[in-house]
């Protein structure tokens, strides 16, 4: 099964099941009477038929072709990979938590109520909120929340004229696309040369029809944003909001608050900063946290406490109402409860400087191979523009499939569109010394491939399962379907 | 044929060659180098009305997704559907695949684009 890289239609008999029915109790029974004709299937469906144990092997060889962040580094810029520790699994498979229904009895999960209380009052603390709500099940949709939120707030002002956000072009792409599904016109403004918010573009940007600015900080370059107390004073006083995309804060616990800045919302991802599973599915968790002036707006339910009673509290008159079934993904939370919990706050203190630690550590030797376009000390990731001179003859796509061959996962590569040729790294703190020593010498190595037999880039990867797919056919003809064979199922 | 040295730019690297009372919009050279392959297109309706610097389409690339923009204010007279069955023209010959002709409304803007040379030296900085 070494080299087995078949689909389920590939492998399909017909007949073969892996189950048996008991006799049909319903076969004299005419199911298909009041059914409209034409919403009754006239085939069988076409469906592999396969035994268990072909499908335990088929979905456990694929698995293995994977990479993941338990089989090695993982630095994908942006993404936050960094080690998700099993403890988190152990508790949220507690039965207690496990086996929850979410319509028991408020008296009957106190428990779960408590932990998503505490979660709460804990992201608060770090990000210098007032409340958090934990429903949205991602980082985009909690920019989607919080805008939402935003929305409201100005349309309880009866100010109806700001449809307007700011979004810099170092922003997280989901920033402005979150600010078009919400309904409002995107004003993008430039970085300039240090990667900062240009200020008389901001300047220029802002009146009265703005409702916000959307930042990114640390921002997708990798760089703390200089003149942040600036750029929030310029926008309050021109009646905005300041919306931060936390999405990054691997950078900044227990350092600096998004609430001290004087930011008004914040999400944080608690699949990056937080070593929830992220990747595959997750699922994903985006909280968003208010300060105080914007909690009445906050999605409904929100979980209070009466003495020492812990409910649902519906009763929200200006919410803007729920935007997740029940309440988030409470599994993910547990566990993202359960990281902050076993850190500390020291220790999540020491998670951030180990992260920026280890960034610097990599771009100040990774320089010396490849283009660094802004160097200033950077957060917990940074951005080069490939490998320079070279670019035309070998490209950061050939570098990231190369690196494949020396077992790491590549960087993001051309992202953020502001640098030619980008390559992010981030490596979090979780790794080691020596790990980041391997790929540094991986890098150096592969920057010398480039100038002695560039062909081998090119060609790259050579030892993984399938050899360069070619992205462009796979866009242009996309195969979205598995073919079942032909002839009687 | 279409020649750079015939045509307008604007800093968003879109070209435009002005026939009278119309133009043609398309992406440039350099853009479309920037995006690698590109590999779908969507085009705006015809009757469609733009001011300058609305964004009237979209590009995709393996690597990316770019808005394209009005270089003036004017309205949509004519589509390239042929691109959106093969965008990949566009990087084999971008000067050739014109994106949409437009009726100009304010020919005071033309003023406003960048010639051939200044269009050089923007993308000598970009690069």
């Amino acid at each position: 099964m070494k080299e087995y890289t078949k689909l389920l239609c590939d492998i399909t008999k017909p007949g073969r099941t892996g189950y048996r029915l008991p006799p049909d109790e319903l076969k004299d029974m005419e199911v298909e009477k009041g059914i409209p004709a034409g919403m009754l299937r006239q085939d069988e469906p076409a469906l592999p038929e396969v035994s268990e144990v072909d499908v335990i092997r088929h979905f456990v060889n694929l698995s293995q072709k994977n990479f993941a962040i338990d089989k090695g580094f993982y630095p994908l810029g942006s993404c936050t990979m960094k080690y998700n520790p099993k403890i988190n699994e152990d508790m949220a498979a507690l039965a207690g938590f496990a086996n929850l229904h979410p319509y028991q009895p408020e008296e009957t999960v106190q428990g779960a109520l408590q932990l998503m209380y505490e979660l709460d009052e804990m992201l608060a603390e770090i990000t210098g909120m007032e409340r958090v709500t934990l429903q949205p099940a991602a980082g985009a949709h909690g920019e989607m929340t919080g805008l939402m939120i935003m929305k409201a707030y100005h349309e309880s002002r009866d100010d109806h004229k700001r449809t307007k956000i700011i979004v810099p072009d170092s922003a997280h792409g989901t920033n402005p696309s979150s600010a078009q599904v919400v309904g409002f016109d995107v004003v993008e403004i430039k970085s300039d040369k240090s990667g900062n918010v240009d200020i008389e573009s901001l300047k220029a940007a802002l009146s009265d029809e703005v409702a916000g600015l959307m930042l990114t900080n640390p921002s997708t370059l990798g760089l703390y944003e200089e003149n942040i107390q600036e750029v929030a004073r310029l926008v309050h006083e021109a009646g905005g909001l300041l919306y931060y995309d936390g999405a990054n804060a691997n950078a900044i616990l227990g350092i600096s608050r998004p609430g001290d800045m004087g930011f008004d919302v914040v999400h944080l991802n608690l699949h990056k900063t937080m070593t929830t599973p992220h990747g595959g599915g997750g699922p994903g968790s985006g909280p968003v946290g208010v300060k105080k002036h914007l909690v009445p707006f906050l999605p409904a339910p929100m979980i209070e406490k009466k003495g020492d009673t812990y409910y649902l509290d519906e009763d929200r008159p200006q919410s803007i109402g729920r935007i997740r079934a029940f309440y988030g993904n409470f599994g993910i939370n547990v566990r993202a409860y359960t990281y902050m919990k076993t850190m500390g706050a020291e220790g999540l203190k020491k998670v951030s400087q180990m992260a920026v630690l280890n960034a610097n550590y990599l771009m100040h030797h990774l320089k010396n191979y490849y283009r660094l376009p802004i160097d200033r000390v950077c957060k917990h990731e940074f951005v080069l523009a490939g490998l320079g001179k070279k670019e035309l003859e070998v490209n950061t796509m050939d570098v990231a499939k190369r690196l494949l061959d020396y077992g790491f996962h590549p960087p993001t590569v051309y992202f953020p569109l502001i640098v030619p040729e980008a390559l992010m790294i981030e490596p979090t703190e979780t790794e080691s010394l020596e790990t980041l020593d391997a790929f540094i010498e991986a890098m150096a190595a592969i920057s010398k491939e480039a100038d002695e037999n560039p062909e081998l880039l090119k060609s790259a990867p050579h030892v993984t399962p399938v050899r360069r797919l070619d992205e462009v056919k796979a866009a242009r003809q996309p195969v979205l379907k598995c073919a079942m064979p032909e002839g009687p199922q | 044929m279409r020649v750079m040295k015939d045509l307008l730019f604007t800093n968003e690297h879109e070209w435009v060659d002005v026939q009278g009372e119309e133009a043609y919009v398309g992406l440039t050279e350099f853009a479309s180098k920037a995006l690698g392959d590109i590999v779908f297109v969507e085009l705006p309706e015809v009757d469609e009305e733009y001011s300058a610097g609305d964004s009237f389409g979209v590009v995709e690339s393996v690597k990316a997704a770019a808005d394209m923009y009005m270089p003036l204010d004017g309205v949509v007279t004519e589509i390239n559907t042929e691109l959106e069955d093969d965008p990949g023209q566009i990087n084999q010959s971008p000067l050739e695949n014109w994106f949409l002709k437009f009726k100009i409304t304010n020919k005071s803007q033309l003023d406003e684009l960048m010639t051939p040379a200044d269009y050089e030296r923007f993308c000598e900085e970009e690069a």
